[in-house]
This record gives C-alpha cells, sequence and structure tokens, in this order.
C-alpha cells in the first residue's frame, strides 16, 4: 500500500467553472479546483459557503449545473491490478453544461469515494460486510480476495477484532474509521471526506484524524472539508478557502491559515480559532 | 342446551381441513402477490413521475375507501357481465391480492421512507445502482421496519379470507356454515370457526414475534 511513484505529481483531479443552484439559492459560482497525485487538499469556510457541495459533486452526489470535471488517466491508487471496474483508471471528462447521464456519474464514482460525518455505515450488515459490499457487489472481485483486503485495512486501523460487529456495537470514532476503510476498500484514486470528525465526541476525534494523517503520508490523494484548521495545517498540502460559492482563497496551507491575504479569510480564521 | 359432543368432534375434521385447503392456501397465495404489487405501488407512489405517482394513489384510495365484500363481488359477480368470468378461487385470490396491496403498499411506502437519506448515499458512494442499492442497502432496513404493520396486514387477511365463503370458495368458514346449516348447531360450529380462527392467528403472532427478533439484531437496544 504505498504510491506507485511518490514523486508523480500529475494532476489526478480537475474541475472547472462548476455552478450549482438549489431552486433560487445559487450555492456554487463558478469553482476551480486541481488535485495532484498525492496531494491533500482542505476546503474551508463557513457553512453555506458551498464547500460540502463542491465535495459532492466530485462523487455525483450533486450534480452541478454547469462546469467540466475530469480525472486524469494515471490508474488507481493501489496500483498494477488494482482497478476496481474495468476502465476506472482511464482519463474522464464530464461537462456538466451537457447531460452526463448515468454512465458519466457512474464513471465518476469509479474513480473517487466518499467518507460522510455521520458515518452512514450499512446498520443491517457486519462491519466486514460493510467494507466488501462495494468491491463484491459492485467491482465483482472475488470474496476472498475482497475479504483478505478487507481484514488488512481493518488491521491498520486497529479495528481487526471488530469484523463481525454491526455498527450499532462500535463508537463513533470506530464507526468512522470503518467508514474510512469501507471507501479505501474501493481503491479510488480520489479520496473525498466531508466534515469526518464533524459528529464525534471530542475526545474520538483524534483517532479519526490520526487515521487520516496516515493515508496523507501514505501518499493518498484526498479532498477534505474540514472545520479542523489545526489539522488543516498539519496534514494538508494546500488549503482552500471558500465563501458564498467563489473560491476566495487557496494556496500552501501555512499561508492561507498563517498568513491569510482576503479580509474575508482574515475574519474566518481568526473567528474559528477563537472558537477553539 | 343440550351439548352434541359427537357433532363438535365429527365438525372439527372438516373446519380444520378448510383451514388447511382453504383458509390457509388463499391467505399464502394473496399475500405473496398482494405484497409483490404493494412493492410495485409504493415504487411507483414514490417515483419522481407525477403520472405514476398519481396513478397508484388513486389505487390505494379505491382500494382503503370501498368494503372488501363489494371488491371481492365486484370481481366474482361483477366482471361477468363485461364478459369476463372467474371461478371462485381465481376471483378470491385477485380480490385478496389487490386489497393487500393497497393497504401494505402504504406500510411500505413509509418503511423506504423511513430509512435515512444517507444509506441511498452511502450505496451510491460504493458505485451502487439505484437497484441495487434499493435491494441491497434500502429494503433491508425497509422490512425491519414493516415487518409489524405488515404482519397485522397477513393476520387480517387470514380473517378476512372468510368473505370468500360468499363467492363459493370452500373453506374453513363455508365447511363451519354448511355443517350448523345441516345441524341446526349455530353456536357451536360458529365458536368452532372461531376457535379455529384464532389458534390460527395466534401462531401467526408467535412467529412474528421470532420473526421480529431476528431483524431487530442489528438495531440498538
Amino acid at each position: 500500500m504505498s504510491p506507485t511513484d511518490p514523486v508523480d505529481a500529475s494532476v489526478v483531479l480537475s474541475a472547472r467553472g462548476l455552478t450549482k443552484s438549489f431552486g433560487s439559492n445559487t450555492v456554487l459560482r463558478g469553482i476551480d479546483l486541481d488535485v495532484r497525485r498525492g496531494q491533500v487538499v482542505a476546503l474551508i469556510g463557513p457553512s453555506g459557503s458551498g464547500k460540502t457541495t463542491v465535495l459532492r459533486s466530485l462523487n455525483g452526489l450533486e450534480v452541478p449545473d454547469g462546469g467540466t470535471v475530469s480525472f486524469g488517466g494515471t490508474g488507481t491508487f493501489g496500483g498494477a491490478g488494482a482497478a476496481g471496474r474495468a476502465g476506472a483508471g482511464t482519463p474522464l471528462a464530464l461537462d456538466f453544461g451537457a447531460t452526463v447521464g448515468k454512465r458519466g456519474i457512474a464513471a465518476l464514482r469509479d474513480r473517487s469515494a466518499m467518507v460522510f460525518q455521520h458515518y452512514n455505515l450499512f446498520p443491517h450488515m457486519t462491519v466486514l460486510k460493510n467494507v466488501t459490499e462495494g468491491p463484491v457487489q459492485v467491482q465483482k472481485r472475488p470474496k476472498a480476495d475482497a475479504e483478505a483486503d478487507a481484514l488488512r485495512l481493518l488491521a491498520r486501523v486497529g479495528l481487526a477484532d471488530k469484523r463481525d460487529a454491526y455498527p450499532f456495537q462500535l463508537s463513533g470514532g470506530q464507526q468512522q474509521r470503518v467508514g474510512i476503510v469501507r471507501a479505501l476498500a474501493l481503491k479510488p484514486q480520489l479520496l473525498l471526506f466531508d466534515e469526518p470528525t464533524s459528529a464525534l465526541d471530542p475526545e474520538l476525534v483524534g483517532e479519526v484524524l490520526a487515521v487520516i494523517k496516515e493515508l496523507a503520508e501514505e501518499g493518498w490523494t484526498m479532498v477534505i472539508v474540514t472545520h479542523e484548521l489545526g489539522f488543516a495545517r498539519h496534514v494538508a498540502d494546500e488549503v482552500v478557502f471558500m465563501d458564498g460559492g467563489i473560491v476566495v482563497e487557496r494556496g500552501p496551507a501555512a499561508d492561507v491559515l498563517g498568513a491569510p491575504q482576503q479580509e474575508r479569510t482574515k475574519q474566518f480564521v481568526k473567528r474559528i480559532q477563537h472558537e477553539v | 342446551m343440550t351439548f352434541n359432543w359427537d357433532l363438535v368432534w365429527s365438525s372439527f375434521g372438516p373446519i380444520i381441513g378448510g383451514a388447511l385447503t382453504g383458509t390457509i392456501p388463499l391467505t399464502l397465495a394473496s399475500f405473496a402477490f398482494g405484497l409483490l404489487l404493494a412493492l410495485l405501488v409504493a415504487l411507483l407512489r414514490l417515483s419522481p413521475n407525477k403520472v405514476l405517482s398519481a396513478v397508484a394513489r388513486f389505487y390505494v384510495s379505491v382500494i382503503r375507501g370501498t368494503p372488501l365484500l363489494v371488491q371481492l363481488f365486484v370481481i366474482f359477480y361483477g366482471l361477468p357481465s363485461l364478459g369476463v368470468k372467474l371461478e371462485p378461487w381465481p376471483s378470491a385470490i385477485i380480490a385478496f391480492s389487490l386489497n393487500v396491496g393497497g393497504y401494505a403498499a402504504e406500510i411500505i411506502r413509509a418503511a423506504i421512507l423511513s430509512v435515512p437519506k444517507g444509506q441511498w448515499e452511502a450505496g451510491h458512494t460504493i458505485g451502487m445502482s439505484g437497484t441495487q442499492t434499493l435491494l441491497r442497502i434500502i429494503l433491508p432496513q425497509a422490512a425491519r421496519v414493516s415487518v409489524p404493520p405488515l404482519s397485522n396486514t397477513f393476520i387480517s387477511l387470514v380473517k378476512d379470507t372468510s368473505l370468500a365463503s360468499l363467492i363459493l370458495v370452500t373453506e374453513l368458514f363455508r365447511n363451519a356454515q354448511q355443517i350448523a346449516a345441516f345441524s341446526q348447531e349455530f353456536m357451536v360450529l360458529y365458536l368452532q370457526a372461531a376457535l379455529v380462527y384464532w389458534v390460527v392467528c395466534l401462531a401467526l403472532s408467535t412467529a412474528q414475534s421470532a420473526l421480529e427478533r431476528r431483524l431487530d439484531r442489528y438495531v440498538a437496544h
């Protein structure tokens, strides 16, 4: 589980001009986003800024009204033979201005996987089943392979002994670690995290952030929507600050969070740090 | 009132026989078809297509707004005037299936809606299609929620099948009725019929509890 080529800085994801309205409420007003292989991008901003909508658009959970999303054809992260479905490692270009259709959305989901704020584990399945469901049912991988993979990943996040537990028997932190493993098991090119620690009790936040940090160090490509600015500063290569459906400021984490240039960014960073 | 024990014992045979060859198969067949229909109607109700949704709503409204006996009579006695002549058994199964379809559709619809939206999204993020997510993620969870109300529908159906006696289906109640008419022992025969219905429903309630326990294994208590 190491990146096939850690110095390869090719662009994994490139989004241009994403727009989205819900009724009369415009939430995205032309968002550009580039994510390079092995890069961690943190999306920050006040609630209603559109950051979660951007993230969800990258997984087809929202369909933008306009703009493009393209994935480079750099293969899945897991390396040779790891591709989920046929074609998951080939280049993809979607133009939301035209009709993308079910196949376009499916192609997007072959390339990215989401970790949800509220975990959204399948309550009627054991931990192991939660993790192997996608690889076995969707990617049609042999069950034995998928289970071996799942157990290896569960062991890495310290949950090997929970394989037969149901989600309700786990703490929030454990559930979220299973949520992360469920996404990893799909071997996506891009991992998406939607405020992965916001629903957790404060004492459980650390264990989940530690796992994400490890993944970052291993070279997984990630986009993280977060309110944990301290975490973003340590883990993210780039921070993108959004407000009112536009990108206000972006750059290296230390710059945007340490010495913001824009007034709105300054206020936001100051306010969040006061809260913490 | 003198008690004719011989009649009581000799009557249990045809009454239980009527349950085994009439009431129970009629209930099982109607419930199975009814559930399939109900799932279809529930999905139509939930469909974004306004026409399909309206058709489903109309169907549910008609079924729930008219007596089961009238539905049964329309099919058995009414349809022949349109040239559709059905035997008692098919008529009964059609009428009861349509009836279950109407009631269970609302139960299934509510159960599907009770599953959090995040479960659909989780299904989608692991790459499942809408149908796959429905079948593997949503319906198993909806099933747990809908077992208690569907059991009520099922148990009601067992008793409602007695109405089929009125369109000449040989089942539990019709057998009791015929012996009663012949022997003039109405009280005894109808109490016997009631007892057999009760025992069947009691057994079903027990089965329901077992099923609920099984489906509750993944829920915190």
